[in-house]
């Protein structure tokens, strides 16, 4: 596998990344990165430590960062991850301000004691804690849950001044969307599952509606519904496709059931990531009261199910 | 009636759906058995998540139907708490 750190990948920005990773020869890593600077998402970062993870140690090959931003990669533990020495000394005048460096969470117990550690490490508000926390457990969960991998949830996060973003990715090297929803819903594509994962009520452990005693199916949507709500970005990418909710939604406000009825762009024949990677930026600014954004997920449930069933409901055929 | 409550048990952020499930299992369904009352206080939780809901209740209304929401109160809840338990009440009662 080869994987090229660029000058610049965040969400609005991040399809060229994608399609450059090489995902071919899965026994071996090749870094290289852009020389003079680096600046991603952290979800490009929990991407390439997940890679790190599933090759054998020694097989990853990450050629020296000469770039002037390459200290930040050093102060949130990318070459630690990847056992690799990047030779870059951290000295104390050369801040990476409110992050949390990329972290691999593998246990329920291990996400609980997390999720109390993690807000004084970015210095939230309460309101803007509560939603960071509920993004958090909601998508590390559903790794735990349902990716089966040894691996677990990898994860990182980082506080941007200057538009007031908090930057959150998680990567697993799991089943992926495809094959976790398809123990309960056939699907052709990688895209198609990406639908049915972002509508609420859709899950891989059942077809029932309501969910199983455990699962609802109703994670994914109320992550979107959050990014859509704050006019946040929101990246999905699982196999071979990719979802990407789209900050500006015009003039149509409300949520929607079906992702695909959003602003969004999405992409298929891209490089096989074999897991899910998400990344979400959250705006602090625009932070709708976390009680009314739930308000609107209730209603937009609400008719989701009412839909479904109106949909399945026959009527008897008089000849 | 039985009275348990989520703060001594999942913490101020009720997440961990192993811990709901354990309150299910081992408290709201055997109350219910016995035809107790079943009183869910949430006094001290600041915020919870959907799916721990859904692991708390979601099979208790399946099980015993909507009228069990008349058998069980939620008590101490803030203005989140309430509409995530909402939300699962409402898709419950959808539920097939």
């Amino acid at each position: 596998m080869e994987i090229h750190l660029p000058n610049s990948a965040f969400l609005g920005n991040i399809d060229p990344f994608l399609k450059s990773f090489r995902a071919d020869r899965p026994g071996e890593l090749k870094i290289t990165a852009n020389k003079k600077w680096i600046s991603v998402h952290p979800a490009v970062l929990c991407m390439v430590a997940s890679l790190g993870l599933i090759v054998p140690k020694g097989n990853v090959s990450c050629e020296k960062f000469e770039a002037r931003s390459k200290h930040y990669f050093e102060r949130m533990g990318l070459f630690n991850f990847l056992g690799v020495d990047s030779g870059i000394d951290v000295v104390e005048h050369e801040p990476a301000g409110r992050f949390i460096p990329i972290t691999q969470i593998k246990s329920s117990e291990n996400l609980s004691s997390f999720l109390t550690d993690m807000v004084p490490l970015l210095h939230l508000e309460q309101q803007h804690a509560e939603t960071l926390r509920y993004i958090v457990s909601e998508l590390v969960r559903n790794v735990l849950e349902h990716a089966e991998t040894e691996h677990g949830a990898i994860l990182a996060a980082q506080y941007y001044p200057k538009s007031n973003t908090i930057r959150i990715g998680i990567a697993d090297t799991g089943m992926g969307i495809r094959t976790s929803l398809g123990r309960s819903y056939s699907t052709d594509t990688n895209l198609e599952a990406l639908r049915l994962a972002l509508m609420p009520g859709v899950t891989g452990t059942t077809r029932r509606e309501g969910g199983s005693e455990q699962n609802a199916g109703a994670g994914l949507f109320f992550i979107k519904s959050i990014a859509r709500v704050n006019g946040d970005y929101f990246m999905i990418y699982s196999g071979d496709a990719m979802y990407k909710l789209l900050p500006k939604q015009g003039a149509r406000p409300g949520l929607r059931a079906d992702p695909f009825q959003d602003r969004h762009t999405a992409h298929e024949g891209l490089p096989e990531w074999r897991g899910t990677l998400v990344g979400i930026d959250i705006k602090l600014d625009s932070t709708e009261k976390f009680s009314q954004l739930l308000s609107l997920i209730r209603n937009t449930y609400a008719e989701a199910i009412r839909e479904r069933r109106r949909a399945r409901y026959k009527k008897p055929k008089f000849t | 009636m039985t009275t348990i409550s989520i703060f001594a048990l999942a913490g101020g952020f009720a997440e961990n759906k192993d811990i709901a499930r354990e309150i299910r299992l081992k408290s709201i369904l055997p109350a219910l058995e016995k035809r107790d009352m079943v009183t869910l206080d949430f006094a001290g939780v600041t915020s919870t998540t959907q799916s721990f809901v859904h692991a708390l209740i979601s099979d208790v209304i399946r099980k015993y139907g909507s009228d069990v929401l008349e058998r069980i109160e939620f008590k101490g809840c803030g203005e989140n708490v309430r509409e995530i338990i909402s939300i699962v009440a409402d898709y419950m009662q959808h539920a097939d």
